[in-house]
């Protein structure tokens, strides 16, 4: 049933959407399409850490990889999108596992670093290769509409459907994979490992699934992004990307899927709000640029201060009582207990 | 041999400016059990300070001393504004509350000072010393930068283990509860713990900026070079910052010499794997890792 209800709302929001890129122009059609690539990305990043209790600040680099094949694919072997965009999940998936071996052992402060590291060391193999990967210039990433369409169909509302449709089916499956036994071992692997392991769970196991899955979707969403940017380049998977993952799933609300919608429709839409706004007050480039980072810092500082469970907790607490569902993820945040703990039953 | 004379003096002057980073980070993790991913940031941040007083001033010593003072501020004022609040929260919260100050940071420097590369000006002559014939691979300023660090850590030492109030930083860091029960005001001595952090990192700001010019991300490599430093110490030990710098700056060094500069940041994530993956809490850390 809980499969059956997922489908149904994803049909409810393909509905939505198809009336939407239909009516909207060119440049909404484009701003749906990144939009949706972003959620695919923030999706995985908001299960990895409100259900499986692991934090990454590196998921801008699996978008990169994810970019990276999906350009070199359609540059040089000219494969159908569907089999791209699947490689590219794919190639973001293996190194997420290799990343997650890793990580599995590692602990908040450390796993965090680990990862920030990967976000910053990974474009510059761009320049390294630039031979392969086009260096700071990039990859160019350019589609074509299917002949089907007529040759006047908007290419941009071509590109809103696909990345709509790959974003609703990730939807989809994290939801359903969050309702199986997979995301409930999560839940209790992030709750209290030990009694998870006691209880059978393979604990390192299951935390190495969750980077693996956060990986595909974000090597997903780059592989969204790079074809709706028609270029793949190391400027655009810079940490400030990887940050503005955590960001979006953050103000969201962790664990929560329609979140990762809410915390998308903001990295988007914020940037160039801002910069409309600063245009029309006649402030200078440096200022209307730079406006975005600072509200997303001072955006991360006030959600943590004051409504920690994120967008979508505070709509839910308007909507009802509070339910476990609703406060579970950040009950579980308390796993990650501070060092003082581990050290106690470390030496007992 | 020349060439691997030049690696090796390049990268333990180098390496010790990771260890600054590093040391400002245990100073923090020791006090607060936070991660504070904003010491970038923040020795950015009092860079410019500093520059915009040399600038205006044209006097070098007064921007040095401007910045370390502004760095002592500004570490006093974040921990009693926002880091006060997530101290007793789950870990998580706190992480993001510093990469929010992070990200704040260099926004708004982006906002003041523009996003274009400024070059800041070194202490002393950048010119390669020579022994006889032979180039050493570094300058009278690389020699300051060591140096600098060096009194640093050893005045930080001597602060923690001949005074009262570097008694009252250990009992707070050792235990919280006890420490606070024997009279010690431990509110203040986070506050303390956080501003001598915040020194610390402006003065790596100001040593290494010179090498990197100057602009809002400067210090996001460094500091990642300056984390693993840490990490690879173990976090705990101040000691072990200074020896995981300055490993992490030969490794770097020989890396970015005998393979290329742009390996340098691939080669710091090896280096971090592989320490986190043979000892998952640092080098020098007690053992005490996770049970399953």
């Amino acid at each position: 049933m809980t499969l059956a209800r997922h489908v149904g709302l994803a049909l409810l929001g393909a509905a939505v959407l198809f009336v939407l890129t239909v009516k909207l122009g060119p440049f909404r059609d484009f701003q749906i399409a990144e939009v949706a690539a972003y959620v695919a990305a923030v999706a995985g990043l908001t299960v990895l850490i409100g259900h499986s209790g692991q934090v990454s600040i590196g998921n801008g680099a699996f978008m990169a990889i994810g970019a990276y094949v999906t350009a070199l694919l359609l540059l040089h072997l000219q494969w159908p999108l569907e089999a791209v965009f699947a490689a590219g999940t794919a190639a973001a998936a293996v190194a997420g596992g290799i990343v997650g071996v890793a990580a599995a052992r590692l602990r908040g402060p450390y796993l965090a670093g680990a990862t920030l590291m990967l976000a910053v060391a990974l474009p510059s193999l761009a320049d390294k290769y630039s031979s392969t990967l086009g260096g700071d210039q990039g990859l160019p990433v350019t589609i074509t509409t299917p002949p089907w369409l007529g040759v006047t169909f908007p290419p941009t509302r071509w590109l809103a459907w696909i990345c709509c449709a790959a974003a609703l089916i990730t939807l989809i499956l994290l939801a359903n994979l969050g309702r199986s036994r997979i995301g409930r071992s999560w839940r209790a692997v992030r709750d209290n490992e030990v009694a998870a392991s006691l209880a059978g769970l393979h604990v390192g196991r299951m935390q190495i699934l969750a980077f693996v899955i956060s990986a595909a979707c974000a090597g997903l969403g780059g592989a969204l992004l790079a074809t709706v940017q028609a270029i793949a380049s190391p400027g655009a998977f810079t940490l400030t990307l990887s940050i503005g993952l955590l960001t979006a799933a953050i103000i969201g609300g962790l664990g929560s899927l329609i979140g990762s919608i809410w915390g998308s429709l903001i990295l988007v839409f914020l940037p160039t709000y801002a910069q409309n706004v600063a245009t029309s007050h006649g402030l200078s480039s440096s200022i209307s640029s730079n406006i975005p980072i600072a509200i997303y810092g001072v955006v991360l500082i006030l959600v943590m201060l004051l409504f920690p469970s994120g967008i979508q907790g505070a709509i839910r607490r308007l909507l009802g009582p509070v339910t476990p569902a609703a406060t579970a993820p950040f009950n579980a945040l308390r796993r990650q207990a501070p060092a003082s703990e581990h050290q106690k039953e470390g030496t007992t | 041999m020349q060439e691997f004379l030049e690696f090796t003096l390049g990268g333990l002057a180098f390496g010790m400016i990771y260890a600054a980073i590093a040391l400002s980070l245990v100073l923090i993790w020791r006090g607060t059990r936070i991660l504070n991913y904003s010491q970038g940031g923040m020795a950015m941040f009092t860079t410019f300070v500093a520059y915009t007083v040399i600038q205006h001033t044209g006097n070098y010593w007064l921007g040095f001393a401007v910045a370390l003072v502004s760095g002592l501020i500004l570490g006093a004022v974040i921990e009693r504004t926002v880091i006060r609040p997530v101290e007793n929260k789950p870990p998580m919260n706190a992480v993001i509350v510093t990469i929010g100050l992070l990200v704040l940071l260099e926004g708004v420097a982006g906002m003041i000072y523009g996003g274009q590369f400024k070059s800041f000006p070194p202490a002393f002559s950048v010119s390669g010393l020579k022994i006889g014939n032979t180039a050493l691979g570094i300058s009278q300023n690389d020699l300051f930068t060591a140096g600098a660090v060096l009194v640093a850590a050893l005045l930080l030492a001597a602060l923690f283990q001949f005074t009262s109030v570097g008694l009252r930083l250990r009992a707070s860091a050792f235990n919280a509860n006890v420490a606070q029960l024997l009279g010690v005001r431990v509110g203040r001595v986070l506050t303390l713990g956080w501003a001598l952090a915040g020194l610390i990192g402006a003065l790596a700001g100001i040593l290494v900026t010179p090498q990197t010019f100057l602009y809002p991300n400067s210090m996001d490599a460094i500091f990642v070079l300056g984390f693993t430093a840490a990490v690879i110490g173990g976090l705990e030990s101040p000691v072990g910052s200074v020896v995981g710098g300055l490993l992490l700056g030969l490794v770097t060094s020989y890396a970015g010499g005998y393979l290329g500069s742009s390996l340098v940041d691939l080669f710091g994530l090896a280096i971090l794997i592989l320490v986190l993956m043979v000892r998952p809490a640092g080098l020098f850390s007690p053992s005490a890792t996770r049970q399953v």
